[in-house]
């Protein structure tokens, strides 16, 4: 109580441009200041392991004059089910509807993919199996499976105002048990030789490779972008979007059907998630195993709120936090370090991102405390 | 009270920026011992900022906050917070009361005081209490329950809380906003009382029949700058005026004596409940008619709100029927009303009438996004949904920097044009379909200064001569007085009588007001 000074903060009436570009840069440039610190503690150069991460991510020179693109091709295909989920859970976020449950929305849209590719041809034997009847099928039915389990939560609190946050985060449980317990249950490959998992997706449902592993997922990731931030921008549905998030008694006000709007964000949150979990399991996976709930769902929610709930933004985070993943597995190999430090950074970045805010909505102000002088009045 | 009295707070050279504003430049202000000081000033004038400067809430870019004691020699202060300010002794009574509804009077006073025991001694605290209440004469029932006493109870128990403190410099903001006149006048007569005792007044407000009744200096606040500090006695009311809005100003307003047509709004005994669960409407029949408009007055929180909300879609009605130009609407969503005609300009702007961080386009659009040219089936034509703000901006003289400005960067006055042509808009729609329309305006004037209120009036008239049913709700009466063709009073969520202007006067509202009287 007794210093000289303190520090208080002011809210600021608009945040000027320079300081809202500049303070997530700095926010991140101090997150890996103190990663730097950790990687000292942990025993590791922390500038070798930042050349790790990049050289992991990316690649070196002298591979790219090899012709070996391999670590950006990689970086690439943990790229496409991030943009998904960021822009899933973007479209929610953008009402201030808190979806947490897209991890669980893209189980439920790999394992509806995973019927169709392991079933269909058996339950309908008449359908084309070919890659262009399938593939759209698979699709469709992950969207539709996406959709669904977002669809719980929408009714709940469109109809009875149950907090989305909790029934979304406890939906995934659901949701990973019901996929785990298929894999190791019924649908196990009998083949398989108690290796838990689902047999192999015949060849016409898997996703077609662009180069390496990288699928068309990643055409399908970029135009699931183009086509929200159209939704965004140039809809009608859009405008209520915004508005509902921004001021939802605005929203009533203006006619705009709460219920009703909030079934359809959470149709294409879920969606655009379920679509993620058709890219992975038709794109990677080829089967119903282990290694589709990776925390992709979650992640999302990092890329969503760091690109500020942009699309364009989306596709660009997610590729530098999937670099991060990728560089991190690479700081395991290479230095021996625990692979969990990518997600580590990823904290880091999003603490920082998220505390920084404050510096662009608040400025800061030092007052000092003159000593009591005794003057005329 | 004399010019020798010695100076209880001095405000010197006080400016104050906030990014693109000069709120407050180099702004003098001086309050002695004894006097009550109105503060006046319109809408954005500055008069908030530099109250919020003397209480700690915001720093001051440059002048100086200087402290009188009994002698009248002054020091020199830094205050940094709330909490500063009470300690040197200044106490503010806000418009919005922060009061714990479900705590006493008495644990409302030493809520967040310092020094407080762990283990309270409520017996003493209410005898403490009891003590000041009588010694200011300012009776509250101590051990009530906030939510249990009216709302001039409510603002007693906010000035005790500063006396208790030890308030010396006591500033309310618009004390009177929320009550009836009989009540504003009482309150009148506590802050003579209190200056009586040697305290230093503050009193903010922009209604000048108050600063010239209640107060003993006013100084006058225009864009920032201190334009003038008088005695109440050396002035009167019209050189006030021109002082406040830098102009001539008329106090009248004409009025065609307009064609009414038939019935469109009719609210035919409906019963609804607040946000709390308490009927707020019982049994409420009103009609309002085409080509007039029916003014609404009222305490504040006497179902106008509901009522607003009843004849627009967005509250439930438990029983009876809102038609609307022979349509029944009854509990029909807000979409419905907004088809059939029904314009609104609610009371709260920033909480129901914008968005305010969405840019000005998408706010004046709220009514317009679904109809051509601005929808082209399911897709939103931005370029045409700017033109259509553009448009709107400049034929109803919007001041802003353009529509891509948020809409809470606007001034309050600008902000109110805004919606209300959104609204008159919406209504012209209403017409070429053939529907007569409705526009309800809560309070439309409220918070805006002189210049915006003559444009809001003028708009209001304007509409109901083209034959639209206005419901106006106000807490001017004066304004009633002036634009209504009929006038009904609600007390209680009920009706006590609807009136012509010309036969009645503001003593009898003020009793229908309190529930005293029905006509």
């Amino acid at each position: 109580m007794n210093l000289p000074y303190r520090v208080t903060l002011e809210k600021r009436l608009d945040a000027p441009r320079i300081v809202v570009w500049l303070v997530p840069v700095v926010s991140i440039l101090v997150a890996l200041a103190f990663g730097a610190i950790v990687l000292a503690v942990a025993g590791a150069d922390p500038l070798e392991a930042y050349g790790q991460i990049l050289t992991g991510a990316f690649g070196s020179l002298t591979a790219w004059l090899d012709g070996e693109f391999y670590a950006v091709s990689e970086t690439v295909v943990r790229t496409v089910p991030l943009i998904l989920t960021g822009l899933a859970v973007a479209v929610a976020f953008r009402m201030r509807f808190w979806n947490i449950g897209a991890e669980g929305q893209l189980v439920f849209g790999g394992v509806f993919a995973a019927w169709v590719a392991l079933f269909l041809p058996g339950v309908i034997p008449g359908i084309p199996q070919t890659l262009w009847v399938y593939l759209p099928l698979m699709a469709v039915v992950a969207v539709a499976g996406g959709a669904i389990w977002a669809l719980i939560p929408a009714f709940l609190k469109a109809y009875l105002d149950v907090d989305e946050i909790i029934t979304t985060i406890m939906l995934n449980f659901v949701a990973i048990l019901t996929y785990q317990y298929l894999f190791t249950g019924p649908w196990k490959d009998p083949e398989g030789q108690g290796f838990p998992g689902s047999a192999l997706f015949p060849e016409f449902t898997w996703l077609p490779r662009l180069t390496g592993r990288v699928t068309l997922g990643l055409v399908l990731a970029l135009a699931a972008a183009v086509v929200v931030w159209l939704i965004f921008d140039h809809t009608k549905l859009g405008y209520e979007i915004a508005l509902m998030g921004e001021n939802p008694e605005a929203a009533r006000y203006a006619g705009v059907n709460r219920a009703g709007i909030i079934i359809v964000v959470m149709v294409l949150s879920g969606g655009l998630a379920g679509l993620a979990g058709f890219t992975e399991t038709a794109g990677i996976s080829h089967r119903l195993q282990q290694g589709l709930a990776i925390g992709n769902g979650f992640t999302g929610i990092i890329v969503a709120w760091v690109a500020k709930l942009r699309p364009g933004w989306i596709v660009v985070v997610a590729f530098l936090l999937s670099a991060l993943f990728v560089g991190g597995d690479q700081l395991q190999i290479s230095m021996g370090l625990p692979a969990s430090i990518g997600a580590f950074f990823q904290g880091m970045i999003l603490l920082f991102i998220l505390g920084g805010d404050v510096f662009t909505r608040y400025r800061v102000k030092v007052a000092r405390r003159p000593a009591a002088v005794a003057v005329e009045g | 009270m004399t010019d020798t009295a010695p100076i209880a707070v001095a405000l010197r050279g006080i400016t104050k920026t906030f990014p693109g504003v000069l709120a407050n430049d180099d702004v003098d202000l001086e309050v002695r011992r004894g006097e009550i000081h109105a503060l006046l000033g319109e809408n954005g004038a500055g008069k908030s900022t530099l109250m919020s400067v003397l209480t700690g809430l915001y720093q001051p870019d440059r002048g100086q906050i200087l402290i009188g004691d009994e002698t009248g020699s002054l020091r020199p202060v830094t205050i940094v917070s709330p909490r500063d300010a009470i300690g040197l002794g200044i106490g503010m009574v806000h418009q919005h009361f922060k009061l714990v509804p479900t705590q006493t009077v008495a644990e409302n006073i030493i809520l967040g005081m310092d020094g407080v025991p762990f283990v309270l001694d409520m017996g003493s605290v209410e005898a403490d209490v009891a003590a000041l209440s009588e010694r200011f004469r300012m009776p509250v029932p101590v051990s009530a329950f906030i939510w249990q006493i009216s709302v001039g109870e409510q603002q007693r128990v906010e000035i005790l809380k500063a006396l208790y403190r030890g308030a010396e410099i006591l500033i309310l903001d618009e004390p009177t906003a929320v009550l009836t006149p009989q009540e504003a006048a009482e309150v009148a007569a506590t802050l003579r009382a209190l200056a009586g005792e040697g305290k230093a007044i503050i009193f903010i407000s922009h209604k000048l029949d108050e600063v010239m009744t209640v107060a003993d200096r006013v100084t006058v606040l225009r864009k920032g700058r201190n334009v003038a500090t008088v005695d109440v006695g050396a002035t009167d009311k019209h050189r006030l005026a021109e002082l406040m809005v830098g102009r001539e100003v008329a106090t009248t307003i004409d009025k065609d004596d307009g064609a009414i047509g038939p019935v469109v709004l009719r609210i035919d005994g409906v019963v609804a409940r607040n946000d709390r669960g308490i009927v707020a409407l019982k049994d409420l029949t009103l009609e309002v008619r085409a080509g007039e408009i029916l003014g609404i007055a009222g305490v504040a929180g006497n179902g106008q709100r509901e009522l607003t909300e009843v004849a627009t879609g967005l509250r439930r009605v438990e029983q009876g029927t809102v038609t609307v130009d022979g349509e029944d609407l009854t509990n029909r969503p807000p979409v419905r009303f907004i088809d059939a005609g029904v314009s609104h300009v609610p009371s709260d702007r920033l909480g129901r009438g914008l968005a305010g961080n969405l840019p000005l386009a998408d706010n004046m659009a709220m009514k317009a996004y679904r109809r051509p040219p601005i929808a082209a089936g399911p897709m939103l034509r931005r370029d045409r949904m700017r033109a259509f703000a553009g448009d709107l901006i400049e034929r109803f003289n919007v001041d802003t920097p353009g529509p891509d400005t948020p809409a809470r960067n606007l001034s309050g006055g600008n902000q109110q044009k805004a919606i209300l042509a959104r609204e008159i808009t919406a209504g012209t729609w209403a017409r070429e379909r053939g529907r007569r329309p409705v526009l309800i305006a809560a309070y439309p004037t409220r918070g805006l200064d002189v210049g915006a209120i003559e444009d809001v009036r003028r708009h209001l008239i304007e509409q109901r001569s083209g034959g639209t049913a206005v419901l106006l709700i106000s807490e001017e009466l004066d304004e009633l007085m002036m634009m209504s063709d009929r006038i009904a009073v609600l007390h209680g969520g009920e009706v006590m009588g609807v009136v012509a202007p010309a036969e009645t006067t503001i003593e009898e509202l003020g009793l229908m007001m309190a529930g005293e009287m029905r006509r």
